[in-house]
């Protein structure tokens, strides 16, 4: 196991206005990994990254980065730390690369052209180092904050909702450069509401909703855990009650009797062994059946349960 | 490391006068517009009916009033905008987030607004001396005292910048209070002139400080001590600093 990058302890923060954004988040990034951290609007995700990049003051609680503390040694920290946030935000009038130099500055680091010139390449924006940025599209504009970003090279990267608006070529292009990231040795941590982006790019995936980590694990393990197969088999004619030898599975009639629903399996393989057993009976008792569907959740479908049913109950089903 | 980040300081400053360049033929042609304009009504069309004041022409009398009335506006504008705008678009996020403090933000804009300053006063005086002759008494006392004006404003200006939460709030300040403390401050005429109650209520006016104290640099005399002007303008500067120190600390319309 990696060594831990980011540990947050006992994170809380109310607004002025009594809103509680935080309460008592305690999570730890390893260094290396790309950490997914999903939950709906207004969950806590912006708050959580604002933290810890020095734009939002925590109520209560501690944040370790690099195994320092950020409120004592946040100017150490933060130049190692690079953010994207989720709303396009630059001086629009700037051209490209003198923006991407500024952010570089600010950051303590020496002029370096060629390494600027580096990122906009691996950016597709070195085309366009001379344009000004009001001049760009959506999807350039939102390169150059990632070139902003990397600008001083951070050994750790908050995406907040990097994909948030972008076309569909763009998007799997950015996963491809958040990839090549992490190939790098960057450490990613990325907010999203794309479920398809986590359980594309995540190693481990926290949810989070009301302020409250729900669940972290590895996206796998998740899966594993919290996973179900469905399986809906059409029958030829209806069954008043499900047969005895059936009993066992989680079976339930539908649409008066002409479907069989399964739900169950543990998200490794044991749904998909249970409904070639059920298949096998139905068969031995002559039960004629002419269409079947099946289906593996998703990380959205988990997501979903675990932020309809709450904390209680999804740490419960987790257990 | 914990010491300054005195590249991220610099970054500003750079940042900040590629900011003024970019406006670079607004930012020369206005002052002379302004300063032109002044010359002519007050100078040739005013000033040749009125007799010297202090032993100067009223031409040369009203150049540091001007350049103080334009000094004073253009800071304040100037670093107001410089970090309302970061805060109107939501840029400010990467100020904040870089490792940059107090005084690397201070380093940066008030030194951008200072040599800023300083063009400006050129710009003025340059323009100044196509309608009147006049001379500098104390020429290094006057660009220590145009400096300490420009970092004083400038970082008054940084305040309203921070304070402003809409453009007409950004204007309120400039428009309605300095400017016409600057015209009620001795910019044309001295305030000997004024009878009393008058000239004690303008004593009342901090701008009549500021005024005078360029104009001791110019001509060597002024309506009120060097000293005071001196140190009624140190002593905003410090409170300004003080202000944006807390500010910083607490993250007043800055940090959520």
């Amino acid at each position: 196991m990696s060594d831990s990058i980011l540990d947050i302890r006992g994170l809380a923060k109310t607004y002025k206005g009594g809103t509680t954004a935080l309460a008592g988040v305690d999570l730890t990034i390893r260094r290396g990994e790309i950490f997914a951290l999903l939950g709906p609007n207004g969950a806590g995700k912006t708050t959580l990254i604002g933290a810890v990049c020095g734009l939002v003051r925590p109520t209560a609680g501690t944040i370790c980065a690099f195994g320092q503390d950020v409120a004592h040694h946040w100017r150490a920290v933060r130049r190692r730390i690079g953010l994207v946030p989720q709303e396009l935000a630059f001086d629009t009038f700037e051209q490209v690369e003198r923006s991407v130099a500024y952010s570089r500055g600010i950051f303590g680091c020496p002029p370096d052209r060629a390494r600027i010139h580096e990122v906009l390449r691996s950016l597709s924006l070195y085309d366009k180092r001379h344009t000004k940025i009001r001049e760009l599209s959506g999807g350039m504009k939102r390169r150059v904050m990632i070139a902003k970003a990397l600008a001083h090279d951070p050994e750790l990267l908050f995406l907040d909702e990097p994909t948030a608006g972008v076309d569909v070529e763009l998007r799997r292009d950015m996963w491809r450069q958040i990839g090549e990231l992490r190939a790098r040795g960057t450490t990613i941590i990325l907010t999203t509401h794309y479920i398809e982006e986590a359980e594309e790019m995540a190693d481990r995936v926290g949810v989070i909703d009301k302020g409250r980590i729900l669940l972290v694990d590895d996206k796998a393990a998740i899966i594993g855990k919290l996973g179900r197969t469905e399986a809906r088999i059409t029958l030829d004619r209806p069954l008043p009650v499900i047969p005895p030898s059936l009993s066992a599975y989680a079976l339930s009639l539908e649409e008066d009797g002409r479907v069989l629903q399964y739900r169950g399996g543990d998200g490794a393989g044991k749904g998909r062994r249970e409904i070639a057993r059920i298949l096998r009976t139905l068969v031995a008792e002559g039960i004629v059946f002419e269409a079947i569907e099946t289906r593996q959740s998703s990380l959205e479908d988990i997501f979903v349960t675990l932020v309809e049913n709450g904390a209680a109950s999804a740490r419960a089903e987790a257990a | 490391m914990s010491g300054l980040n005195l590249r991220g300081a610099l970054a500003i400053l750079t940042n900040e006068l590629m900011r003024f360049f970019r406006t670079i033929y607004g930012s020369i042609l206005s002052p002379v517009l302004t300063t032109s304009l002044y010359f002519i009504v007050f100078g040739a069309a005013i000033g040749g009916r009125i007799e010297e004041i202090g032993g100067v022409s009223y031409g040369a009398f009203i150049v540091p009033g001007l350049l103080m009335l334009t000094l004073l506006s253009e800071t304040t504008s100037n670093a107001s905008f410089g970090i309302y705008m970061p805060r109107f678009t939501g840029a400010v996020y990467e100020l904040l987030s870089a490792p940059v403090g107090v005084t690397e933000t201070l380093i940066g804009f008030v030194g951008a607004a200072a040599i800023k300053s300083l063009l400006l006063a050129a710009i003025i005086l340059t323009t100044a001396t196509l309608f009147v002759d006049y001379t500098i008494v104390h020429p290094f006392y006057a660009l220590g005292y145009v400096l300490l004006v420009a970092a004083a404003f400038s970082l008054f200006g940084f305040i309203l910048g921070i304070w402003a939460d809409n453009f007409e709030k950004l204007q309120v300040v400039p428009l309605l209070i300095l400017t016409p403390l600057t015209f009620l401050g001795g910019t044309f005429y001295s305030i000997d002139m004024l009878g009393e109650p008058w000239r004690t209520v303008a004593l009342v006016n901090p701008i009549v400080y500021l005024v005078n104290g360029l104009r001791w640099t110019f001509t060597g005399t002024s309506d009120v001590p060097i000293a005071i002007s001196v140190g009624m303008t140190l002593g905003f500067l410090v409170v300004c600093v003080g202000v944006i120190a807390t500010i910083f600390r607490t993250g007043w319309r800055l940090r959520g």
